[in-house]
């Protein structure tokens, strides 16, 4: 599932043992092999937020990788930090100290154009609230990533292939039904399916998940939650979910748990 | 890709930025119409100043006039020959007009012209403003039969069959009372002879009496048993059956008054004069030591109607051969006459100011005591206040513009406020911060687009449906709109000058670009982490 827009060095090396990842004791297995470059990694983040005279420290110094092909949970209660490392990992924000690297590469300190193109790229992003654009449809809510990447032209040549690329991947989470429906007029789960969709548009290599069931009744969330980890197990795919419900982060292969702006290890 | 799409769908979603260009809309349309009614006012004013004023006009300074109007043209031309399509002399002179009306007698202070039938044509557009088609024409000084101003339906009867019965109603009141002499004469016996011939006496007489051409009555006139008598006794005693005094043709505004019929409330004009009646004119003599008023009788042979209401209500034209004579313009022993100006036509394309100033090279002020003046000179102030008028008209409509201007921008902020989350999924998904500015600034290039692109089309329609606006107005209101006992025109003129059109449009698109460039400035600038939290 590589995208043809990789370059060579970021080829994300596949190792990955399907049955193994799925257990939960998996996680110490990565962690114990050093010799597989991990696909993400960020040393000793930092990060604070000011209230008007005061300085609220949220991440305190965290340390964090993922290897490639993980299913990798963030848990923590509300206010550890959990969002804020994500959207740090995203390139959303910029740590006040620390390093985070993919592939090696260090990116928090890029141009914000490099890092767009990073984000439109490489990353794909879920979020509690699905954070669909209310005025497309389903299927241009999905093409939006390729409209942003590409120019007006260059879009128009390839409109096709794309729209059979989105159309493929909304039958995938099961919405090919829905194609022409604004986002009002889809219920959660259908929503949070659309942003998957979106999100595997541009064949990214890390899917980054805020609380992605967060707003779903256990049901629906459970269906979102199956979805992502057939996509870890069927598409290689490497996933960081965040989430409070260590319910849920116990269906990743792995868990970091933040208490107070730093990692815990489980 | 995504700017368009998003563009156009915040332009399709959220009608309250369409509400917000509103004003632009209006502002544009504003701007048309009052620029278009402006520039036909204007190109109508100046048509009408122009086609009477002649291009370059060599003015004397002395009401005596200039001799030799020939050696004058052609030292002109030898300055600026190539560049001159026409010249004609003219005589000007201030002069008193006094005719009859229902036995009351007026007097009229008017600008007595006398103008050469065949050049003066070739210099302004004089003859178009003559009432009589075969003027238009031919301008001959002659009384036509009937036929004056066929396109008026309310217009008088003029002409010779006006002539004819006014004659035949003067020689009914004449008799009536040569009947009622007769009758005290043969009371009082013996002085009835007399009278008669001083009543003979009274009658008008004129040396330069004109036999019309276009009246078949003529012909026999020579054979007249009343003119072989009256030149048996030395003079001629004038018919005015048959003949008319020195062609004369009188300003409209002169000799009628506007107004509106106090039952119906349509426009009316009442004449005192009309082709056909006879008017004696005072004029001052050219003599050089003794100046004297002189007067003479004239035939009103046609009306002029420029619409011009400076010249209608002052003009009166005559031949100028005869009008040189009557004045003693004409030197008895060289006959050579003089002329009061000169009205030269220039060639299309030349400029004006060159060839006067030219001119005043070649006539200096201490030698020649002329006034060579352009006709923008002439009519200067009037153009001037004009421009003056339609600038700050301009300036006002396009503050109205700039502060719908501040409407989209209240209104953009609101949207981007209203976006911001959709701002924040925008850069999340890798949208570069240029591009969601684009994405503003193409809505408030497709709003201002929009906004002004209706108004112009609105303008449009306007200006070319303005009669009709007006009269519906009337209709609605009662008051009269646009009238033209007021104004001079039939209908309100307008010129459509595409370039203001387009700049206009192309302001107003400005405008709302500028509104949208803060908005925009503003989303690009949002951090996306805060954006994505926004509530």
């Amino acid at each position: 599932m590589s995208s043809t827009i990789e370059t060579p060095a970021l080829q994300p090396t596949r190792v990955r043992q399907r049955d193994a990842a799925r257990s939960p004791e998996a996680g110490g297995r990565h962690a114990t092999s050093p010799q597989v470059n991990p696909l993400m990694s960020a040393t000793k983040l930092m990060k604070s937020y000011r209230k008007g005279k005061l300085v609220i420290p949220v991440l305190r110094g965290v340390d964090f990788s993922i290897n490639p092909g993980e299913f990798l949970a963030i848990v923590g209660q509300s206010g550890s930090g959990k969002s804020t490392l994500l959207h740090l990992l995203a390139t959303l924000d910029a740590p006040d100290a620390g390093e985070i690297f993919f592939h090696g590469d260090r990116i928090d300190d890029l141009p914000s154009r490099s890092r767009d193109i990073l984000r439109n790229r490489y990353f794909g992003m879920i979020f509690q609230f699905y954070h669909l654009l209310p005025e497309l449809s389903t299927l241009e809510n999905v093409l939006a990533p390729r409209m942003i990447a590409e120019g007006f032209l260059r879009y128009r040549l390839n409109r096709k292939k794309h729209v059979e690329r989105a159309k493929e991947l909304l039958e995938m989470v099961g919405l090919s039904h829905r194609l022409t429906h604004k986002p009002r007029e889809l219920s959660g789960g259908e929503m949070q399916r659309t942003a998957i969709a979106r999100a595997l548009i541009a064949d990214p290599q890390l899917l980054l998940a805020d609380e992605p069931t967060g707003n779903l009744d256990s049901k629906t969330g459970r269906e979102i939650l199956d979805l992502l980890r057939t996509l870890n197990a069927q598409q290689n795919l490497t996933i960081v979910m965040v989430t409070h419900d260590n319910a849920i982060a116990r269906e990743a292969d792995r868990t970091v748990r933040l208490v107070e702006g730093l990692v815990e290890r489980l | 890709m995504y700017k368009l799409l998003l563009a156009w769908r915040y332009l399709r979603t959220r009608y309250i930025a369409l509400a917000s260009i509103i004003s632009v809309t209006l502002g544009v349309a504003t701007l048309i119409v009052v620029n278009s009614v402006m520039a036909g006012f204007t190109q109508e004013m100046h048509q009408r100043l122009h086609a009477i004023l002649s291009d370059v006009v060599v003015e004397c300074y002395n009401l005596n006039g200039m001799p030799d109007p020939d050696w004058h043209m052609h030292e002109i031309r030898q300055v600026a020959g190539d560049q001159i399509e026409g010249m004609t002399a003219v005589v000007h002179v201030p002069a008193m007009l006094t005719f009859k009306h229902r036995g009351r007698s007026f007097n009229r202070q008017v600008n007595l012209i006398g103008i050469d039938a065949e050049t003066y044509a070739d210099v302004s557009d004089f003859r178009q403003y003559l009432l009589h088609p075969a003027n238009q024409q031919l301008l001959t000084f002659a009384l036509h039969e009937d036929g004056y101003a066929p396109e008026r339906a309310d217009f008088p009867v003029s002409g010779w069959k006006h002539r004819r019965m006014k004659a035949e109603l003067e020689q009914q009141m004449e008799e009536e009372r040569r009947r009622a002499e007769e009758l005290q004469a043969a009371l009082h016996g013996g002085r009835a002879a007399e009278s008669a011939v001083a009543e003979s006496a009274s009658m008008p007489r004129d040396p330069n009496v004109i036999t019309p051409p276009a009246d078949p009555n003529s012909s026999v006139m020579p054979a007249d048993p009343n003119g072989a008598v009256a030149s048996a006794t030395g003079g001629t005693v004038f018919d005015p059956n048959h003949e008319q005094h020195t062609g004369l043709i009188v300003g409209i505004a002169v000799c009628s008054v506007r107004g509106r019929d106090a039952e119906t409330g349509d426009v009316r004009d009442y004449y005192y004069l009309r082709p056909g009646d006879d008017v004696q004119i005072t004029f001052p003599n050219a003599s050089e030591d003794q100046p004297k008023a002189v007067s003479d009788f004239f035939t009103v042979v046609d009306f002029y109607e420029s619409k011009m209401s400076e010249y209608d209500s002052t003009f009166v034209f005559v031949p100028l051969d005869q009008l040189q004579q009557m004045r003693g313009m004409i030197d008895p022993l060289s006959g050579v006459a003089s002329v009061t100006s000169i009205q030269i036509k220039l060639k299309p394309g030349v400029d004006l100011n060159e060839v006067r100033d030219k001119l005043r090279e070649r006539f200096p002020a201490e030698l020649f005591p002329y006034q060579i003046q352009t006709w923008r000179d002439m009519q200067g102030p009037l153009l001037a206040a004009v421009r003056l008028e339609t600038t700050i008209l301009n300036i006002l409509l396009f503050l109205i513009i700039a502060v719908a201007g501040f409407g989209i921008l209240a209104t953009f902020f609101m949207i981007v406020v209203e976006k911001t989350r959709d701002i924040g999924i925008l850069k999340a998904l890798g949208a570069p911060s240029s591009g969601v500015m684009s994405i503003f600034l193409s809505y408030g290039v497709s709003l201002g687009a929009v906004g002004s692109g209706v108004g112009a089309v609105l303008g449009l329609l306007f200006v070319a449906f303005i009669n009709e606006i007006a009269s519906c107005l009337e209709l609605v209101t009662g008051e009269p709109v646009f009238d033209p006992a007021v104004y001079y025109f039939q209908e309100i003129p307008t010129v459509v000058d595409p370039l203001t059109v387009v700049w206009v449009a192309a302001g107003a698109v400005f405008i709302a670009v500028m509104a949208s460039v803060l908005p925009a400035v503003r989303a690009a600038r949002l951090h996306p982490v805060e954006a994505l939290r926004y509530e």
